[in-house]
Order: structure tokens, then sequence, then C-alpha cells
């Protein structure tokens, strides 16, 4: 059972990222978009989309950062264990409140406004309800067990199963111990990988950080051969005048 | 210097009655669609007025176009790339549905399933498009039609000027004032859209600059829309992605003038290739306001200068193109004669559709004081007086330079005036000639291409077919082994050329094969098991 969910699951998941984007990206280039809807709801978009946004960036590193960071590094350039948790509470705190707000308004904009109801999808409202029951997990994980409970060390199990995913070694025994919310926050997660490449997050790959290098006008040429020429009405009123002379 | 063609067009607005035919067949060919229902490629507002989508040329609230900045930089009025990176998960400049209108279709069945002896004439009741519900027309894409809006204090160009002139605006506007202004896509030679562009989707295609949007690589960071300053860009809120006008490449390609001209009822749209220097674009962008008319006009190259000829059979453009381009009617009426004028030069864009500006709305004027408006004396001097009507299409069409307006309406009167003369007794009326600096001979060709131009006249488009004929000799001069049946050549290319006036290739078309391959019923390539949306 163990291996199952912490060895099989996780793997079965990335391939499913990797091979979902990749099939995505081959088949479905028209519907690599952000799928912008700001030109049917702007008003609460403009605070939720840069609320979310900033948020998740700061989420998501501060994932990298402890999960992929071991505590042996930290320690071992002079980080002590106060400063690190004093960081990572701040800026976890900091940049989970923007999410959860940002995601809130967005969520709230999907039910307020009509327009934005009426095109939202099914893979809109999965999506929705995957990144809300994530951060409900990671929430009350943090806040209920390590601010507010008897604290647990996650750097030195989940990240480190975590880790060794990536390494092609990891060991269940590492996650069997921890906590139910930050077990199911880890599965999550990888089940939450496995929907990205169906959902609109794709956008995320795109990022148009070569914006900042190219010139400013593209020209680009025609693909394919060109059509044949048609002929002009005068053409054609010739010919009908001078049927002979097509007749050749 | 690097030579480039362009497709490009010319609208003589006296011509304009308003009609919509343009508009409507652009739609039904394009955007007849989910997702695109508020838009129109080609749109015809009434002048003055505030247009469609409202305000569009108030660039204070839109940042829409280029400006020069602080050191005579050209910079986008919407900042540099570093702060459009910044606001991209939510555009503060971006115009909402509601700034369009918002999109409505009728319950008609009940007209038709209306039971036989009803003593009320069933009636059908306006929906939202976009929410199904019902709904109260208030606004459209032409709703200030014919001056029906009473909104032309609101007219950016007006809101512009000073408050005693504006009241007097609004007068003389009851009075006599007003014309129709049929908008396209300018295809612009500094397109901010492109510019804007941050996933580089958006392109102006080297062969005849249309710019276009590469749909399978837009990837919905909607920083075009905002950044036209002509509002040509649109979203397909369905789609996620932005459209816009494609100039009717496919027709284009082969010849053909695009639907809006070919359907226009006033025959007053002229189409045709520019010779330009893609060099020299930057430079006429980035001058004084005072200089843009000029330095637009002088980006593009004589088609008769023999320089230019070379330049261009050197760049590997067929005699065609050439030919094609010494008959163009574009050129004629923007650099020979002179007469037609860019709209909104200041947004410092370059745009490709010019406009000859209407003159009736001031004989109408001539005639209202009571002088005679088959007398050239009489108009010239009515132009002289009616400042305000210049100086309005001097805000549009010249970045306020009203000598220059009123140069091009003194130059149409002439010519009415030498015409009649000519005409009715035979006389050459030379002052009127010398007073316009125009010969003739040229006058007399003026006419005829204002007034009686036939289709071939109007639309002189080189095929593209030639350029890759052209293209196609060069390689095989350069390869003398390749035979005609060489990749992509014409011993091949028989039946694809067909193909290739349908968006789709025949054997992508997979009827009766619903898959994760299929085509979607627009006949884009499409997911099935479908992420995208969820509503038929
Ligand atoms: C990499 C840089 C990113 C950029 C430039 C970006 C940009 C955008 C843009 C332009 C939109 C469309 C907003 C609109 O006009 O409707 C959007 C929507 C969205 N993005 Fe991102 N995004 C990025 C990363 C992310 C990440 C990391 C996530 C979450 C993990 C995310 C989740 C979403 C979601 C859920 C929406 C839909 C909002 C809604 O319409 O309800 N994005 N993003
Ligand atoms: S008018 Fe056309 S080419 Fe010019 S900026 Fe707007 S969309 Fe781009
Ligand atoms: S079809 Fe021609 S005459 Fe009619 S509105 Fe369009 S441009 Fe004007």
């Amino acid at each position: 059972m163990s291996t199952l969910l912490w060895i099989a699951l996780p793997y079965a998941c990335l391939a499913v990222f990797v091979a979902g984007h990749v099939w995505r990206w081959r088949h479905d280039q028209f519907g690599w978009t952000t799928h912008t809807s700001q030109l049917l709801e702007s008003r609460l978009l403009r605070l939720g989309s840069p609320l979310f946004h900033l948020g998740a960036f700061g989420v998501i590193g501060g994932h990298a950062m402890g999960l992929l960071i071991p505590a042996t590094l930290t320690e071992a350039i002079g980080i002590s264990e106060h400063t690190y948790h004093v960081v990572s509470v701040t800026g976890g705190t900091i940049t989970g409140v923007m999410l959860v707000a940002g995601l809130a308004l967005l969520i709230a904009r999907r039910f307020v406004s009509g327009r934005i109801r009426r095109v939202t999808t099914t893979m809109d409202k999965v999506l929705y309800a995957a990144l809300t029951a994530m951060v409900v997990l990671g929430m009350s994980g943090t806040v209920v067990i390590n601010l507010f409970g008897e604290g647990y060390d996650y750097r030195e199990t989940i990240a480190v199963w975590f880790r060794g995913v990536f390494w092609f070694q990891p060991d269940p025994a590492l996650m069997t111990g921890a906590p139910l919310v930050f077990q199911l926050h880890a599965l999550g997660g990888f089940l939450f990988l496995a929907l990205w490449p169906f959902t609109r997050l794709v956008h995320v790959w795109s990022a148009p950080l070569a914006y900042l290098w190219r010139p400013y006008v593209v020209y680009r040429g025609r693909r394919g051969p060109a059509p044949a020429a048609q002929p002009t009405p005068a053409a054609v009123r010739e010919a009908g005048l001078h049927p002979a002379s097509t007749r050749r | 210097m690097r030579i480039r063609a362009q497709v490009a067009m010319v609208m003589n607005l006296d011509k304009c009655i308003g009609c919509h035919t343009c508009s409507v067949t652009c739609k039904q060919t394009w955007t007849n669609r989910e997702g695109t229902e508020y838009v129109w490629f080609n749109n015809v507002e009434t002048k003055p007025g505030i247009g469609y989508p409202k305000h569009y040329e108030d660039q204070e609230r839109w940042k829409g176009g280029w400006k020069l900045d602080g050191k005579g930089r050209l910079v986008l009025r919407s900042g540099g790339r570093v702060k459009r990176l910044s606001r991209i998960f939510a555009n503060p400049d971006l115009p909402t549905i509601d700034d369009y209108y918002e999109p409505a279709t009728f319950d008609k069945d009940i007209l038709v399933n209306a039971p036989a002896g009803l003593t009320d004439t069933p009636v059908k009741k306006p929906y939202s498009a976009l929410t199904g519900e019902p709904m109260k027309i208030e606004w459209g894409a032409n709703w200030e039609d014919s001056l029906g809006g009473n909104t032309f204090a609101e007219d950016p160009n007006i809101a512009r000027m000073p408050a005693e002139a504006a009241a007097k605006v609004k007068f003389e506007f009851e009075k006599t004032f007003m014309f129709h202004l049929p908008r396209i896509c300018e295809h612009c030679l500094n397109p901010a859209c492109v510019s804007a562009c941050p996933s580089g989707a958006m392109y102006k295609r080297e062969e005849d600059g249309i710019v276009l949007v590469d749909q399978d690589r837009c990837r919905g960071w909607r920083m075009c829309v905002s950044a036209c300053p002509y509002k040509k860009v649109y979203v397909n809120h369905a789609t996620g992605k932005a459209e816009k006008c494609t100039l009717c490449f496919p027709r284009i390609e082969a010849g053909q003038p695009t639907i809006c001209s070919e359907t226009c009822v006033g025959r007053l749209r002229y189409l045709g290739i520019l010779w330009y220097d893609e060099d020299a674009v930057l430079a006429a962008a980035s001058v004084p306001e005072s200089e843009l008319l000029d330095a637009q006009r002088a980006v593009f190259l004589d088609p008769f200068d023999e320089s230019v000829q070379r330049a261009a059979r050197d760049a590997g453009h067929p005699d065609e193109w050439i030919e094609a381009a010494q008959a163009s009617p574009v050129w004629k009426l923007i650099s020979e004669y002179r007469i037609a004028l860019p709209l909104h030069p200041e947004y410092r864009t370059l745009p490709m559709v010019w406009y000859v500006p209407p003159l009736s709305p001031v004989l109408d004027a001539v005639g209202a004081a009571g002088r005679d408006d088959s007398d050239a004396d009489d108009v010239f001097h009515t132009i002289q007086d009616l400042r305000i009507p210049v100086e309005y299409l001097a805000s549009l069409f010249t970045a306020g330079d009203a000598e220059a307006a009123g140069g091009v309406l003194m130059k149409l009167a002439a010519m009415r005036s030498y015409m009649r003369a000519r005409t009715l007794d035979g006389t050459v009326a030379q002052e009127l000639l010398d007073g316009i600096g125009m010969t003739g001979a040229q006058v007399e060709a003026m006419y005829r291409l204002l007034a009686i131009a036939k289709y071939d006249e109007r639309y002189v488009i080189p095929a593209a077919h030639a350029k890759d004929a052209a293209a196609l000799e060069a390689q095989a001069a350069a390869q003398p082994d390749c035979s005609l049946d060489c990749e992509g050549g014409p011993g091949m290319g028989g039946e694809a050329a067909v193909e290739r006036f349908h968006l789709v290739d025949a054997e992508e078309v997979r009827p009766g094969r619903p898959g994760l391959f299929s085509r979607r019923g627009d006949g884009r390539r499409g997911l099935t098991i479908n992420p995208m949306r969820g509503r038929s």
C-alpha cells in the first residue's frame, strides 16, 4: 500500500504530467492560452489576478525552497534553524494570504458575474476545486500543526522523500509517519501536477520572457504556396464576349 | 535600404453613404461566430462621434500607439517592455465588452411559431449573447449613426478643443457637418499591436505587409488589444485569443480585392501596392508632430524611379509587382495627387489605410451660407472661413495641420470647378490649375480615378503566385540540378495551390472521424476531450 501511494502514484502522476504536456503541445496549440476573460469582467480581475499570481509565485518559490534545499545545506551556510523559521513563516504568511485572497476573488468572480459564469468550463471548475483543496490542505497543515500544534519538521521527512522521487530512490517509510494533512497535501500535489497539462495552467510554460529581447516588429514570410490568381471581372467579361479565345 | 511591398487602401469619404454593406459582408465572412459577436473587423462610424469602441481615440485613457518620450525616442504609450510584462496579470488599459457593446440575439422562433389568428402581432425580444438573459439594447457598433446618438460633444477630437470652439463646433455640426468613416485595421508599417505582443504571435508579412495573428501561437496575453490605437485587435472570448482584420489575405493573394472593397456600394475603396523602405520607418515615426504627415508620405518609394525598380528587382520582386506598383491607385492618390491622408498620423504607427477627406460637408456649408457651391472662389473662401470643419478634419487626418487638410479640400474643389468648365464649354481653367499646382491631364486623371474608375483601375493587386515563381526561378538558378519538381516547386504545386485557398488542407479534414486529432467546426485543430469549453 505505501509503495503504491508513495512510489507508484508520484511516478504515474509525473508521467502524466510530462506526456500530457507533450501531447497537448503537439496537438492543441490552438487551445494553449491563458483563456483571458478580462474582456468580460475587469473590476474583480484587476485586483484578484495580480494578487493570485504574485501569491502563487511566492508559494511556488517557498515550496521549492522548503522541499529542494536540504536542511543540512542551509545549516552549512550558516542559516540557523530560527532564522529559517522566521523567514519561511513571514514569507509564507504574506504570499499565502495573497494567494488565498486572490483565489477567493477569482472564484467569487466566476459566481458573481453572469458573463463569466457562462464561459466557465468544467475544466475551470475542476481546476479551481483542485486549487482550493490544495490551499486548504496546505494552510491547515501549517496553521494547525506548525503554528498552534506540536510542530512537525517536514524538512527531515517529506522533503527528503520528495527529493528522493527525483533521485529515483523515494523512501516510503519517510511518509508513513507524517500527519494525515501533510500526507494528503503531498499526494494532492502530485495529482495536481497530473491535472496541470489538461487545464489552462499550460500558459505558465509560455511565460513571455523572450519579449524582453526580441525586436518590436516581427516580420514573417507566408507559408506554403500561394493560391492561383483569380480572373478579374473584366477578364471574365472578355472571355464571355469572345468565347473562341478561351476554348483553346 | 530594405525595400518592401505593402498592400494599402485608400477610401474616398465623399462617396461613403454609410450603408454598412462593407461591415455586414465582412462580418458574414469573418466574424459571425461565437466569441466574435461584438467584433467588427470593418465598422462604419459617424463623425463627429465617439466611435467604436467608445472613445477609442482618447489615448490618454487607452494608452494606444506610440509617443515620443522626454528624450525624443519612440516608445509605446503604454510603457516599455518590463512595465508591460509587469501588468500582464491584469491589463489596466484593456477595454471591456461594455466599451464595445453587449451583443444581442433575438428569439425569432416566436415569430415563426406564432399561431394563426392572433390579435396582437408577436414581438421578438432581445437576449444577451453573453449571458442568455433578456436585455435592453443600449449601445451598438453604430449607435450614433447619422448623429443619432447626440454624442458628438464627447468626440475625443472635439473634447481636445477649447470650450468656446467646442460649442461652436456643436452648433456648426448640428447645422451642416457630418460624414461616415469606415474603418478596418490599418496594417501599419510600425504596428503597435505587433510590438506589444509578448509571445511574438503577431507579425507583419514580408510579402505584402498584412498584419496577422498566428492563432496557434497567441497565448491570450491581450496586450495587442490595448496597444492598437485604432482598437482593431479584438479578444475572441470563446477561444481566449486575439483576432483581427486579415485584409482578406486569401483573396489578396489571389489578386482579388478584400470583401469590404468588393462589396462597397459607393465604390469608394482603392487597393494597390506601395514600395517602402523598411529602414526608414522608425525615423519617420519619430519626427516631431508637425512633420509627421510629410515624413509618412516620404517613406513611400517612387515606383517610376529606376533605382527603386532596380532595388525591387534585386530584392526578388517580380516584374508583375513592379508594374502593379506603377499602376497602383493608392500611390496616385497618396503621393502623386496628394489628396489622401492617413487617419491619426500622430499615433505614429504609420497606418496604411488612407482617406480622401470629404468635401461635401464643406459644400453644404457653402450653400447654407448663400454662396455658390460650384464657384471655386466661393468654395475656397468658405474653406478658409469655415475653420471648424477643416480643423476637425485636421485633427483626424493631419495631426492638427489645418493648412494641409484645407489644401486637400481646395484640390478637390478645384477639380470640381475645372471639370465643370471643361465639360460645359470646353474651357481650361488655367488659374485653377496654377492654384493647386497640377496639370490639366493630372486633374482629369484624378477626376477619372475618383469618379468613374472601373474595377480594374480601383483594385490593382498583383497575385502572390508571381512572387513564388520569381523566388523559385532564383532558387533554380542557384541550384541548376533541381528540376521543377523540387520540394515546393511548381512541378508539385498544382493541387496544393488550390487547396491553400481554404484555411485547411483537404487531407487534414477527416469528416466522420471524431477523435483526438479531428478538427473543430471552424476547421481548426482542437482537442475533442475539450479542456476549453463545456457549452455548445
Ligand atoms: C509564468 C507566469 C504567468 C503569467 C505571465 C500568467 C498570466 C496569466 C494571464 C494573462 C491570465 C489571464 C487573466 C485574464 O485576463 O483573464 C492568467 C490566468 C490564470 N492564471 Fe496565470 N500566469 C502565470 C503563472 C501562473 C501560475 C504559476 C498559476 C498557478 C499555479 C497561474 C494560474 C492562473 C489561473 C488559475 C488563471 C485563471 C484566472 C481566471 O480567469 O479565473 N498562472 N494568467
Ligand atoms: S491598426 Fe492594425 S496593424 Fe495598426 S496597430 Fe492596430 S491592429 Fe496593429
Ligand atoms: S459599403 Fe462603401 S458606401 Fe457603404 S458604408 Fe461601407 S464604405 Fe460606405
